[in-house]
């Protein structure tokens, strides 16, 4: 309190605060209204049930009773959203880092490539979406017909349950390769010049040069790569409302398609709330987990 | 040059060597940027040249990458199913206010919680970045219920109230005020200058770069929208482009030529503005990258 009235007896601190204060407060009361408060009631809406018509009715865990043990759709759609993140973040990290050195270099029109690369990151989710559905179609579409050249397929890309989801992966991987190569290129014109001159020193080859300086030295663009990617591949809803609302057979449902199809589409608002609490958890648990153990230490 | 060739002969000779193999070494990486360049490109060649064949050359095998005879009927079927340059008016509406509010917004609060002293700030900070951390769909449902408490279903007022303010916006400001010497504004203090005349006439114009790519982001952030304006919107004339590109699917379904040329009026804005200034925007992206890890 002491320390209060002395802020409001000087005047500069006074501006300050007063300036503060009326800088922050739309901010404030925005994360207070988007924020915090959807969080509690979503949680509270996780214990009713509720279908906007009637008013919420509270019915304790029933719905995480529902959801963790008799709701195999459920569990299929966290499987699938696990096997698709731990798909599209390796093979995206590996191809963003090849094109990154790619690109790196100093070559006459380099510069053509890099913006060819970063054209699926412009291009929308649904517009994708479309693209690639004309490129899976099963009788006329390019993969299909390129296929038939050396007297395979055709496959039906997205309307076979154990290939849709891998579908997709590669879709998303397309898609978001130029995003991170634009990120990891940065990052490797920030590694200092002396550090490759050392190892040139000593003689080392271009793949000593890659494992001990480069890979180490982008550590922390890997780690910001793969936070982003598991925040954004546990989200991931336009495609699969898009290209195959969750199926064939609920093979590429994921919660996000699940939280939707539950919410809007049967208006079970309670169970719906209680999915989308338990993917609040699971990616507050990830988050926690890649601090924890793989933050970079700098 | 030649001259001291002959008299030395060997470096000559290991020096064209070398140039020999950084040739080879390039055109490697040439033929390896070729692949990654095809690979990238023909979807979006295939789209165009699809857009633009008939009914029955589109399922002519073997395929044919240029289309004849050129059919712009897919166009003209296109925009009859679905008001596209409508939805795409709706989209250019919603991302520049949406940008305009934000840069306000997110600038006002990051200058106060980077460059002023007051009671609870860090406090306050702290709590606000944590909301950065709760996915779209955990507060999808609340705010639903919530806007149609508030009857705003159905009108952009759903839309533009609460994206007008963003955290990591002001996350990403906060990063760049935070560089800026305080000197410059204690001399313009010494002048007379007030807190919000040196915010606006001193901060605002040096930080041209950070507030160029939170547009650029928020821009294209609410240039691809989809799930929230999918949830709140009824009326289709209302639809932005990409909740509008979904309904129009709905409205074609596999008639592919004009799906394709629907794409491709949906995808052309952001393409052009994108080649206009891609240095810039390439540039932003990488800034936005770094500044969050």
């Amino acid at each position: 309190m002491s320390s209060l009235s002395a802020y409001w007896r000087n005047r500069t601190r006074r501006e300050q605060m007063l300036t503060g204060y009326a800088f922050v407060a739309p901010i404030v009361l925005y994360t207070l209204v988007t924020g915090f408060i959807p969080v509690v009631s979503s949680l509270y809406l996780s214990f009713t049930n509720y279908n906007m018509m009637t008013p919420a009715r509270w019915i304790g865990l029933q719905n995480y009773v529902q959801v963790l043990f008799h709701d195999s759709l459920f569990w299929r759609a966290m499987l699938n959203t696990a096997q698709y993140s731990l798909e599209v973040l390796p093979l995206n990290v590996l191809f963003s880092l090849c094109l990154a050195l790619l690109v790196n270099q100093k070559l006459r029109g380099i510069t053509i490539f890099r913006t060819l690369y970063y054209l699926p990151v412009v291009t929308s989710s649904i517009a994708v979406s479309m693209i690639w559905l004309w490129l899976y179609n099963k009788n006329s579409g390019l993969i299909n017909l390129f296929l038939g050249l050396f007297g395979l397929g055709p496959v039906d890309w997205l309307g076979t349950p154990g290939l849709a989801l891998h579908s997709l992966v590669l879709m998303r991987v397309w898609k978001g390769i130029g995003w991170n190569m634009v990120i990891y290129l940065a990052g490797l014109q920030g590694i200092p010049k002396y550090l490759y001159e050392a190892a040139d020193i000593d003689g080392a080859s271009g793949w000593k040069k890659f494992s001990q300086v480069t890979w180490p030295s982008l550590r922390p663009v890997t780690y910001y790569i793969v936070v982003m990617g598991l925040i954004s591949t546990f989200q991931t809803f336009a495609e699969i409302y898009a290209m195959t609302n969750g199926g064939p057979l609920g093979s590429t449902t994921t919660v996000a398609y699940l939280i939707y199809q539950r919410a809007f589409g049967a208006f079970d608002m309670g169970n719906a709330s209680a999915v989308s609490f338990i993917l609040f958890v699971v990616i507050f648990g990830l988050s926690l987990v890649n601090v924890k153990y793989f933050q970079p230490q700098d | 040059m030649s001259e001291a060739g002959v008299v030395t002969g060997r470096p000559e000779s290991r020096s064209l060597g070398r140039l020999r193999r950084a040739t080879a070494g390039s055109l490697l990486l040439y033929a390896a940027l070729l692949v990654g360049a095809i690979l990238t490109l023909t979807p979006f060649l295939w789209t165009l040249s699809t857009s633009l064949k008939t009914p029955q050359t589109v399922f002519s095998i073997p395929p044919t990458f240029i289309p004849r005879p050129v059919y712009w009927q897919n166009y003209t079927d296109a925009l009859n199913a679905a008001p596209l340059f409508r939805f795409l008016w709706n989209s250019a509406f919603l991302a520049t206010t949406i940008t305009v509010l934000r840069l306000a917004t997110c600038s006002m609060a990051a200058y106060a919680f980077g460059r002023l002293r007051f009671p609870g700030r860090d406090t306050l900070f702290l709590l606000f970045l944590g909301t950065m951390m709760i996915p779209e769909h955990v507060t999808l449902i609340p705010n639903f219920v919530l806007m149609k408490f508030l009857h705003f279903y159905n009108t952009y007022k759903a839309l533009i109230l609460p994206s007008a303010f963003s955290v990591f916006g002001t996350f990403l400001l906060r990063q760049y005020f935070m560089t800026l010497p305080y000197e410059l504004e204690e001399a313009a203090r010494i002048d007379g200058c007030s807190r919000i005349g040196s915010f606006v006439r001193i901060i605002l114009p040096l930080s041209k770069p950070a507030l160029a790519t939170l547009g650029v982001l928020t821009f294209k952030g609410i240039w691809n929208w989809f799930l929230w304006p999918l949830v709140m919107l009824n009326d289709y004339k209302a639809f932005p482009i990409q909740v509008g590109l979904a309904f129009f699917q709905g409205q074609v379904t596999v008639r592919w030529g004009p799906l394709m040329a629907g794409t491709t009026l949906a995808m052309l804005p952001v393409l052009i503005v994108f080649f206009l200034g891609q240095k810039h925007f390439i540039q932003s992206m990488a800034l936005a990258g770094l500044g969050g890890r």
